[in-house]
């Protein structure tokens, strides 16, 4: 599905090394650009670097932050969810419990939020300047990983204090990392390429990551889902990631019933947002 | 002319915009899924076909639909390596939409663009930058979005720096800069891009003269480094210095193509009523004393045609119609020149002998005042004619700035202008083309003994 261009385009680079652009109209499914990409990577480092260096700018407490956000929401549901609501959760101390989801989550839910914003908060350089515009989306996935290892102190004192040893089972959470990368990513390729167009998006995203929040067993345990809908509970990508953070780091059995159908999906959704977004790119710049 | 000499080929570009956007797109999200929800198939279908159906209709097509605009309709021209095009036309020419087309910003409704180089497109300063990052981040910001890679900002960082003059202030964020500090970084990364290909679109409206006049010398030297640049700017002094060669752009479509000084007179010139003559038709508005009414006043070229691109090498009359109301009055017609910075360059008084300190009978007069040849620097200039009584002195009509045009001095006279094969901007407010005379003088001191 490599468009007949990009062959023409190297054939000619190749005869005179002078580099030939075609620009014509565009129409139909594209497919994503990877050389393009590689090419501006140097524009990518400098884009995430401005997007770490600018979120606490002027702040007291900088990269503190980091740390914080995640702590008062674990200092609430401890409270709230462990000790008035008292939820079940499988004998593991509630605070630890909500901890190992709450580390992933906040990665996942501030990535999601900016990068379905990320091309209306970029409208004037996507009307003055080409770059791939899968840059826009994409950079939060990669920069929020700062904070994100920031806040992995926290789940370490976290765990240090309840005594908690790593095993083995650590040695799979590179997969549940990526995979907490790939359904931001697939989200916020497919919302800020709607978000352009309708700017109802910035709303719903409220709501949305508010939802997806409680449709994850992050402050409750999956197993107190029935049988019966636990293959359509696990089509949510994030119950996956949240149970593969849980098992790896306390080091109980790996649910996989819980992970692979979200897996799939995750799978899915970042294809089908990269998909739609190089689908109608063509369009921003007309209808910012 | 081998297809390797091309830089920029455009055929048959255009660019269809929708007004409304209300038949693709809804107002809200909910609107949008309900309609989705409702019949997919039928969506799926009509965006298809929409697709489709509207590509097969052209910009000539008859019965366009009311909501859509062609911003281009048809435009074609090749640009070949090395050379510097101007591109003029009114606002709503498709201007910019060229540009943003050739930058790859937008796509093309139809047509096709082939370019071979690097391009880098400079569609406003300061792309990218933050406010709160520091000015050396910004630089390597800017410098990426601008198409460079870091071991080349690397390299030229020092000299980024140094052209901007804002070292000092290299680690304190932008927001902080004044707006004209701000501007020179911004400038200063752009000018160092080092493409093959540079697209420009008035960048050159910022910052106060004299650092305008510095990115316009740094503009020439790019012109002269053998690269290709469009250049799109409503300046015509700029266009003209800077370009060989100019396109009008008019309703989408090339209305003109070729040397610049024809293209810039076709653009003055065209318009209502050219900005190079003016006429009062009505006696009730027309500016007038007791004596003398203002009827008309024209610029005219050598030709005695009236125009508004004047070549700098060549004579310019200024004619004053006026009509005498009561006889007997000494009359003295004159006008002043100034250009576009408000200086007076001179006032010239009507010393014709057929009438130097008669009487003049009612009726109607023209007075032409011919400015020589090599005496106005290039730019835009403004003539204001005015006419006084003598003894006493009573002033009859000024009207300021009555009409205007433009002194054009391309480096192509040799030397016949004053300019000869220089190519930079050149001070001051006259331009004269002295005689000039050299000896070789063989030791100091020689010329006393001789």
């Amino acid at each position: 599905m490599i468009a007949n261009e990009s062959f023409i385009k190297m054939a000619k680079e190749n005869s005179d090394n002078i580099p030939v652009t075609v620009i014509r109209p565009e129409t139909g499914w594209k497919m994503i650009d990877l050389g393009e990409l590689i090419k501006y990577r140097d524009l990518a480092y400098n884009l995430v670097w401005r997007d770490i260096t600018v979120q606490h700018a002027q702040t007291i407490l900088g990269f503190i932050w980091a740390i914080i956000t995640p702590l008062v929401q674990i200092l609430i549901f401890s409270v709230i969810f462990g000790r008035v609501a008292k939820i079940s959760t499988d004998g593991i101390p509630y605070t630890l419990f909500t901890t190992v989801a709450i580390i992933p989550w906040t990665y996942m839910s501030m990535v999601m939020l900016q990068s379905s914003q990320s091309l209306v908060s970029g409208h004037n350089m996507l009307g003055k300047i080409y770059f791939p515009r899968l840059l826009y989306p994409l950079t939060p996935v990669i920069s929020k990983l700062l904070n994100f290892g920031i806040s992995l102190l926290l789940l370490l004192a976290i765990m240090v204090y309840y005594k908690v040893s790593p095993t083995l089972q650590l040695l799979y959470l590179p997969v549940f990392i990526l995979m907490m990368m790939l359904v931001p990513a697939g989200v916020g390729m497919l919302m800020s390429a709607m978000a352009i167009r309708y700017r109802d998006i910035k709303f719903i995203m409220t709501y949305v990551v508010q939802m997806l929040m409680y449709s994850a067993p992050i402050v409750y345990s999956a197993t107190s889902i029935s049988e019966h809908y636990r293959f359509f509970y696990s089509l949510n990508p994030i119950v996956g990631v949240i149970e593969g953070y849980r098992a790896c780091l306390l080091g109980t059995e790996i649910p996989w019933q819980f992970i692979l159908p979200g897996m799939f999906t995750a799978i899915l959704l970042f294809i089908g947002g990269a998909f739609y977004f190089k689908r109608v790119e063509k369009i921003f710049v007309d209808v910012i | 002319m081998s297809s390797e000499d091309i830089a920029i080929k455009v055929e048959h570009v255009a660019k269809r915009f929708r007004l409304g956007l209300e038949d693709t797109m809804h107002d809200t999200f909910g609107a949008a899924m309900l309609d989705f929800i409702k019949s997919p198939l039928k969506n799926y279908r009509y965006y298809r076909s929409l697709y489709k159906f509207d590509d097969s209709s052209g910009p000539d097509a008859p019965n366009q639909p009311a909501d859509i605009l062609w911003a281009l309709r048809d435009v074609s021209f090749q640009v070949k390596r090395g050379e510097v095009l101007g591109i003029i036309g009114t606002n709503g020419a498709g201007k910019s939409t060229l540009l943003k087309i050739l930058s790859r910003i937008t796509p093309p409704t139809r047509g096709s663009v082939e370019i071979r180089g690097r391009v880098s497109s400079l569609l406003e300063v300061g792309t990218g930058f933050h406010n709160e990052l520091t000015g050396r981040e910004n630089i390597y910001l800017n410098g990426t979005v601008l198409g460079m890679r870091k071991k080349e900002i690397d390299q030229k960082f020092d000299a980024i720096v140094d052209f901007s003059g804002v070292e000092r202030f290299l680690d304190t964020p932008v927001k902080r800069y004044s707006s004209g500090m701000r501007v020179r970084l911004a400038f200063s990364v752009a000018a160092h891009l080092e493409p093959e290909i540079l697209i420009i679109d008035e960048v050159l409206a910022v910052g106060d003269a004299a650092f305008q006049k510095k990115c316009m010398n740094k503009m020439q030297d790019v012109g002269e480094g053998g690269r290709t640049v469009l250049f799109v700017s409503h300046s015509m002094s700029a266009i003209t210095r800077l370009c060989h060669r100019a396109i009008l752009l008019n309703q989408g479509t090339v209305l003109q193509d070729g040397s610049t000084h024809d293209v810039v007179s076709a653009y003055l010139g065209s318009g209502q009523g050219s900005p190079s003559h003016k006429q009062w038709n009505d006696p009730a508005t027309a500016p007038s004393g007791k004596v003398a009414r203002l009827l008309a006043v024209r610029a005219l070229d050598a030709d005695r045609r009236i125009s508004s691109a004047m070549k700098i090498t060549q004579p310019i009359a200024i004619e004053i119609e006026f009509e005498v109301l009561t006889p007997g009055h000494i009359l003295m017609p004159h006008f002043h020149v100034f250009n576009d910075e408000g200086i007076r360059l001179f006032a010239a008084l009507d010393q014709d002998p057929q009438w130097r300190g008669k009487p003049r009978p009612a009726g109607r007069y023209i007075s032409r005042g011919w400015i020589p040849a090599n005496l106005l620097s290039e730019g835009l200039l403004y003539v204001s004619p005015a006419l006084t009584t003598l003894q006493p002195d009573i002033p009859q009509f000024i009207v300021r700035d009555a009409i205007s045009f433009q002194v054009m001095d391309s480096r192509h006279e040799g030397a016949e202008s004053a300019r000869g094969d220089y190519a930079r901007n050149i001070k001051g407010v006259i331009r004269p083309l002295l005689t000039w005379e050299s000896e070789t003088a063989e030791i100091s001191g020689q010329r006393s003994t001789a």
